[in-house]
């Protein structure tokens, strides 16, 4: 694990263990909740969630990422875990993204700087190891670049669709490709973002704590504002339909869905071509692969076989199902809207 | 294909097995790849998994395929159907074809069979005799076809050494067979690399998606400074020997590019994309679950073995990839392109019966061009 300096730590909040912190500090939620001077930093939290799903960066206390005082590091600290203590007790999905994406953001804009930092080694170290121990880059120094192997730079770059990303358009040379202290961190962006949203969902929901009724209901009245409009899919069951959405939004469908949705409609007899331009939409569209990965889907490719729809089992466990009556008793989704007997 | 040719081409290439076991092996890591065999007439038997040189060799003899065929990925379980066999990693592979160069001997050396009257004719679109539109290409490539093929190779081994920093001897350059190369990349840092990235490799490659801004161009205010030198690494470097030819041309051609602006730019890199870019075939590189002809066995449209290429430049197929045996055997021959074969002259046969080396039968016979009496 990295060893944070204290600065480091209201920088990078997202690393530190949040239980250990407010223990080390010597304090409990329940305090938070009642201590008129700590209730400081509940607000704080409230207004860090608020500029986050306005779609914001938390502009924080910090000068140039440096705190000038130790209670006001701290505060940032605070205010970072306690915004987490919000947001789960809230419980609004839409809320814990838009506030993980904007802390990424945020970190974002210390990392450029601690990877750009002449003057400092040390912290130009940090920034390196940060990288590499959540996203298993491993970036070297040469000359004013920082250059990372080229497999590792498509893992990431294949998410962006801007032709700039492309490594045709980058600077590749002896197995490396060359980068600026921008670039790098912008490489690691969308990771970052689901880095610290994993972090978020991951944590344990605490109970309610007094003191913390009110920010936590104006935060739920707010997320009312974000909830989407569902269209209709005719017949399809629920979990294709959600993917659908997804995609036609534009957002990022996981592997597992991508498979059940293509899966399912290959099995439903709709040919290749029309199921291509479903994922026209995502981040990382790219015709040709897409067109490739249905035709082996559909064992048109030379290896023959034709992968079968998930049962509704398996997409249970991969968060991909969103069950309503009409799915009792039903074992794959292409059995939904069938008549059974 | 007739039954008397099946039996001809299944007892050569029998015995050029049986003569030649040291010719042909299962590559590295043998139990983690699936391999796969074809008979004259019939479909694919895929999903075999294999132990050593010992047991590839029974099955040549037991099942006289002609086509063999082995994964470039590992499996766990290469056995199992595709979905079960858990996809752990695979070699880079590339395919060079001299039929995707579009060369202009191309047309000299390509007759149609029809598949109604089985005449051959040189029309591309109709049967000059009963104008039937189902016509089969048969083209025996020239030497022109397999040298240009090998510039592409040269090109595409720059970029893997100098740009990807793959060590040359984990490179390994085949001839296909038939009328290209195969270039396999062992060991490379690629090896996990999914269909998504490959394909980015690919367009890099071939010099596709190329930007003006890449090359130093801007859509305001353009500054020639930073435009493209020849010590520059990768494709700046390979644009401006292809660009402006010599040193001393530079200037001038520098002076050109900055007031056609940048859209005629980005028209000239779609253009360039043809002449710099090395001409692979992308959809055999993407495919991560492909199996591909194993090394040392004969390739079923020629009767010419697949061959790994000490000193690509001498090379010579037709020359060293021509190991059948040269047992004198009839055949009746219609193959109107003359061909060269072990430095020997064949062709041209307008239906007639004639007495050749089985190499030769074979070459003929696998292009459908001949069959035995
Ligand atoms: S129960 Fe099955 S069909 Fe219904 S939403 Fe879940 S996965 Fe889909
Ligand atoms: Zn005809
Ligand atoms: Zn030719």
């Amino acid at each position: 694990m990295i060893t944070l300096g204290k600065d480091e730590i209201a920088k990078y909040p997202f690393l530190a263990d949040a239980g250990q912190y407010l223990k080390d500090k010597g304090f409990t939620l329940q305090q938070f909740g009642t201590d008129p001077d700590l209730r400081l930093s509940v607000d704080k939290a409230l207004n860090r969630v608020l500029v986050s799903a306005d779609g914001k960066i938390y502009k924080s206390d910090l000068i140039d990422g440096e705190a000038s005082k130790e209670y006001i590091l701290e505060r940032e600290v605070f205010s970072f875990l306690l915004a987490i203590v919000l947001l789960k007790l809230t419980g609004m999905t839409t809320l814990i993204k838009r506030f993980a994406l904007a802390e990424a953001r945020r970190a974002e804009k210390f990392l450029e700087k601690d990877l750009g930092n002449i003057s400092d080694e040390s912290k130009k170290e940090l920034a390196i190891k940060i990288i590499d121990d959540l996203f298993s880059i491993q970036i070297k120094k040469q000359d004013d670049f920082f250059i990372i192997p080229i497999a590792n730079y498509l893992t990431h770059s294949i998410n962006f669709h801007e032709r700039e990303w492309k490594l045709i358009n980058r600077h590749v040379e002896n197995g490396f490709v060359f980068l600026t202290s921008h670039e790098t961190v912008r490489l690691i962006r969308k990771e970052l973002g689901n880095y610290i949203s994993s972090k978020i969902l991951n944590a344990k929901t605490p109970s309610m704590i007094s003191g913390f009724e009110e920010p936590v209901e104006k935060l739920i009245s707010l997320s009312k504002k974000f909830v989407t409009h569902t269209v209709s899919t005719g017949e399809y069951p629920p979990c294709i339909k959600h993917a659908i959405e997804v995609l036609e939004k534009g957002e990022n469908l996981p592997h597992s869905g991508r498979f059940m949705l293509a899966t399912f409609l290959l099995a439903k007899n709709q040919p290749v071509e029309q199921i291509a331009p479903l994922f026209k939409n995502a981040p990382d569209y790219n015709e040709r692969v897409t067109l490739y990965q249905l035709n082996h889907l559909a064992g048109s490719s030379g290896s023959g076989t034709q992968y079968a729809c998930p049962s509704c089992e398996k997409l249970k466990t991969q968060n991909l199902c969103f069950a309503i009556p009409e799915c009792d008793n039903i074992f794959n989704p292409l059995q939904f809207g069938k008549k059974r007997k | 294909m007739q039954e008397k040719d099946v039996k001809f081409l299944e007892d050569t290439f029998k015995k050029y097995y049986f003569d030649n076991f040291d010719l042909i092996h299962v590559p590295e890591r043998t139990s983690e790849r699936e391999f796969g065999f074809q008979k004259f007439n019939s479909g694919m038997i895929r999903h075999i998994s294999l132990k050593d040189d010992k047991e590839l060799h029974l099955l040549l003899m037991q099942n006289s395929p002609s086509d063999v065929y082995c994964s470039n990925a590992y499996y766990s379980f290469p056995n199992l159907p595709m979905k079960e066999k858990d996809w752990k990693e695979a070699d880079l592979i590339f395919d060079i074809d001299s039929k995707d160069l579009h060369l202009s001997c191309r047309s000299d050396h390509t007759v149609t069979k029809c598949n109604d009257c089985n005449k051959i004719s040189k029309s591309n679109d109709q049967c000059t005799y009963c104008q039937s539109t189902k016509l089969d290409n048969k083209s025996l490539p020239c030497k022109n076809c397999i040298e240009a093929s090998k510039i592409e190779v040269s090109k595409l081994l720059k970029i893997l050494t100098d740009d990807f920093g793959i060590e040359e001897n984990s490179i390994n350059v085949y001839f296909s067979g038939n009328e290209g190369f195969h270039i396999y990349v062992y060991n490379s840092p690629f090896q996990e690399l999914g269909s998504r990235e490959r394909s980015e490799l690919v367009d890099y490659i071939m010099f596709k998606g190329a930007i003006p801004e890449t090359f130093g161009m801007k859509k305001l205010k353009p500054n020639r400074s930073l435009l493209p030198n020849f010590e520059d690494p990768g494709w700046r470097g390979r644009f401006s020997k292809e660009v402006y030819g010599s040193k001393s041309n530079k200037s001038k051609i520098v002076t050109e590019l900055m007031t056609n602006g940048y859209s005629n730019f980005q028209k000239n890199l779609e253009q360039l994309s043809n002449k710099i870019g090395a001409k692979i075939d992308p959809n055999v590189t993407m495919d991560i679950h492909r199996i591909f002809r194993l090394p040392g066995s004969i390739n079923s449209k020629s009767g010419l073995t697949k061959l790994f290429c000490k000193d690509l430049q001498k090379f010579d197929p037709y020359q060293e990839a021509c190991i059948l045996n040269d047992n004198s055997i009839e055949i009746k021959a219609n193959c109107p392109i003359e061909f060269k074969l072990k430095n020997k002259k064949f062709g041209p046969y307008d239906n007639e019966i004639i007495t050749v080396p089985s190499y030769s039968a074979a070459y003929m016979i696998c292009k459908n061009l001949a069959t035995i009496p």
